[in-house]
């Protein structure tokens, strides 16, 4: 069911949908960006649909809200391990369709927990985003959402599927009508996944101009909505060290330090062939296993990369070296 | 409330029955634990406030595990200077596929393992000592000096059951055991029929590379290998992303692997 909204009225959905849930959208921070006078898009909480940033994509993801950069598991005190509480508050979340994607099952108890409590609205794309990719990904549509906004010419447009949030778009008095959120049909880049990458590429040549490039900041991971890697690290307060907590913090791959054992062994001590590795998982390694791409070709992390590395270039390069590889036996 | 099932990352508590020290780095620590378990799994040892790591199962008893550590770090260290018989800490496992001991049972099999790798296969050795094939299991247990030997009163008792070569990598003068790397006594080992002979080697992985290379040339197939393998992991349960190697990961799929298998996986 579809309803057409002045921003006034759907403003009426919104403190109707806040009685129960807080609504986490991304919004434009001026002026706090990682350079002087620049600015960021960051989610936050809103209440009304005027401060969100609708038009441009947040250069962070939702992930806050469901996989956080640090994450409380357990509290110690002297002799007792006990569960870290959590917000349990519901909480609406307003996210693109690539987004939406990103968020497969996981099956882990902590990320369930939090996902448990959030309901997906979709924003719909007007546009494609800056280094996006998402339509040969297959992230450009879905219909996984409870509802989607699509903000045009003043006017809010909302499908809603959630039987529950229904009563808080009855109300607020907007029109019904037949809604139909917008998707982009073609992304800023287009991208051919090989389909099968034979065990040669992981030593290939084409990994060592990463070498030269990447300098492993790890910010690809870190803005990256599929990239969950994490480190469990324990703390204590005091200076006796009687109370204290077990966190897990997001880890990157692209990192120093996250396949160290003792002895000194690193696994991947280039940065090439660390990026090879992210690489295959995203399009490739992930798929084996799961069946579905990990990567939903949003192109964050081709904007945050300080050497200017893009991911859906990578992709192409590899599939071309597959053909050559493959054709060549 | 979330309906997500149980939280795999909670340790329980487990006391400490014994501590059997072999080295002074290399100790056994048997803790409470009644439960299935398999030789080649692994725990992770769980102390509140310091961290946790991943230890494999070195005996499997009616009521505990033992856990035999090296210190080398934050956790392990901790245990050696802060806990004796009676205290009582945390476990969280056990995790990993570990061996399928029925797998070596009734045929020749050749065991290379090299310092604190007799862990995981020591349940394996156990196993089949008391089965009608132990003359045909071939064991080489390799430590690198004759003070770093560990579990001396197990390969005492193997070596009247099985055919077991000790050696070290080097010794003082005067040593009257065997010295050399474990791989110079890969050619003599006496097999009937290679072709269906079956390994386990496990070790530190420049001893898998070389004694790999000394069994394929005895005729050895690669898909009769098994391999135990070790990487940096932090939640054991598939889902931090520290053990990856292409589509496995070490903690699930592993630490055991077919070694043609783990030849197609690249770090
Ligand atoms: C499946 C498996 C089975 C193992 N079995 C045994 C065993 O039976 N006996 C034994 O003594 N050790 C075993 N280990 C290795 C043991 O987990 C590490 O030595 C561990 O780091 C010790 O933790 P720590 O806190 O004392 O050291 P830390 O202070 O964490 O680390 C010391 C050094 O080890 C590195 N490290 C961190 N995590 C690991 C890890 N998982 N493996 C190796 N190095 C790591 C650190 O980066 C650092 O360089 C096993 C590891 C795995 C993955
Ligand atoms: S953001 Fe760019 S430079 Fe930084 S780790 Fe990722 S690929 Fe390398
Ligand atoms: S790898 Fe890059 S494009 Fe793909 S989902 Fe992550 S941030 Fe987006
Ligand atoms: S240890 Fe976390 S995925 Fe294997």
């Amino acid at each position: 069911m579809g309803f057409v909204y002045k921003t006034e009225e759907f403003n009426k959905v919104l403190e109707a949908l806040e009685r129960k849930y807080r609504i986490f959208a991304p919004v434009l921070k001026v002026g706090e960006g990682r350079f002087r006078d620049t600015d960021v898009i960051r989610y936050d909480y809103i209440s009304r649909i005027e401060d969100a940033e609708l038009e441009e994509r947040s250069d962070f993801s939702f992930k806050e809200i469901l996989i956080p950069l640090s994450e409380t598991m357990f509290y110690f005190t002297e002799n007792e391990i006990k569960e870290a509480d959590y917000d349990a508050r519901p909480v609406i979340v307003l996210m693109r369709s690539c987004d939406i994607q990103g968020n497969g099952p996981n099956n882990d108890w902590f990320y369930e927990r939090l996902r448990d409590r959030v309901k997906f609205a979709l924003i719909g794309c007007g546009k494609a985003c800056p280094n996006s990719f998402c339509v040969d990904m297959g992230s450009n549509k879905t219909d996984e959402y409870a509802f989607s906004i699509d903000v045009v010419d003043g006017k809010v447009y909302c499908d809603v599927k959630d039987d529950e949030l229904f009563a808080a778009f009855e109300g607020a008095g907007g029109l019904k009508d037949n809604v139909e959120p917008r998707f982009v049909t073609e992304a800023e880049f287009k991208v051919t996944r090989p389909e099968e990458v034979p065990i040669e590429l992981f030593k290939d040549p084409m990994w060592d101009e990463y070498t030269k490039r990447c300098v492993n900041c790890g910010r690809c991971n870190f803005v990256c909505p599929t990239c969950t890697c994490f480190t469990i690290q324990d703390v204590f307060y005091t200076d006796n060290g009687r109370v204290g907590e077990r966190r897990r913090v997001n880890a990157s791959c692209m990192v120093d330090g996250y396949t160290d054992v003792a002895g000194g062994l690193v696994m991947r001590k280039t940065n090439g062939e660390r990026m090879r590795f992210k690489v295959l998982h995203k399009v490739y390694d992930f798929r084996k296993r799961f069946g579905y791409d990990m990567c939903v070709g949003c192109g964050r992390c081709d904007t945050v990369c300080p050497e200017y590395i893009s991911f859906a270039n990578c992709i192409n390069k590899l599939n071309a070296r597959v053909k050559e590889v493959t054709e060549n036996v | 409330m979330c309906n997500c099932g149980k939280n795999e990352y909670t340790p329980v508590p487990s006391k400490l029955q014994d501590i059997i020290k072999h080295t002074a780095q290399e100790w056994t620590f048997r803790f409470t634990y009644v439960g299935d378990v398999k030789p080649g799994q692994f725990f992770q040892i769980s102390i509140p406030k310091v961290g946790e790591c991943p230890i494999s199962v070195s005996g499997i008893g009616p009521d505990y595990v033992d856990l035999t550590l090296r210190a080398v770090g934050k956790v392990t260290d901790y245990l050696f200077d802060n806990f004796k018989a009676g205290d009582s800490l945390f476990l969280r496992g056990p995790y990993g596929n570990g061996f399928d001991v029925h797998e070596f049972e009734g045929g020749e099999l050749i065991i290379v393992v090299g310092g604190t790798a007799v862990s995981p296969v020591r349940g394996v050795v156990q196993y089949l000592c008391e089965t009608e094939s132990a003359k045909d299991v071939h064991m080489i247990a390799g430590f690198k000096d004759p003070g770093e030997i560990m579990f001396k009163a197990d390969l005492k008792d193997w070596a009247e059951k099985i055919d077991l070569t000790l050696t070290v990598d080097g010794a003082p003068e005067g040593y009257e055991g065997k010295v050399g790397l474990v791989t110079k006594y890969i050619p003599d080992i006496p097999i009937r029929d290679i072709s269906k002979c079956k390994a386990i080697v496990v070790g530190p992985p420049p001893m898998i590379k070389f004694s790999m290379i000394e069994l394929v040339k005895r005729g050895l197939s690669e898909d009769n290998v098994w391999i135990s393998d070790s990487r940096r992991m932090s939640c054991g349960i598939g889902k931090c992303g520290h053990c990856r190697i292409n589509d496995k990961y070490v903690c699930i799929d592993g630490p055991v692997f077919k070694f043609s298998e783990h030849k197609t996986l690249i770090d």
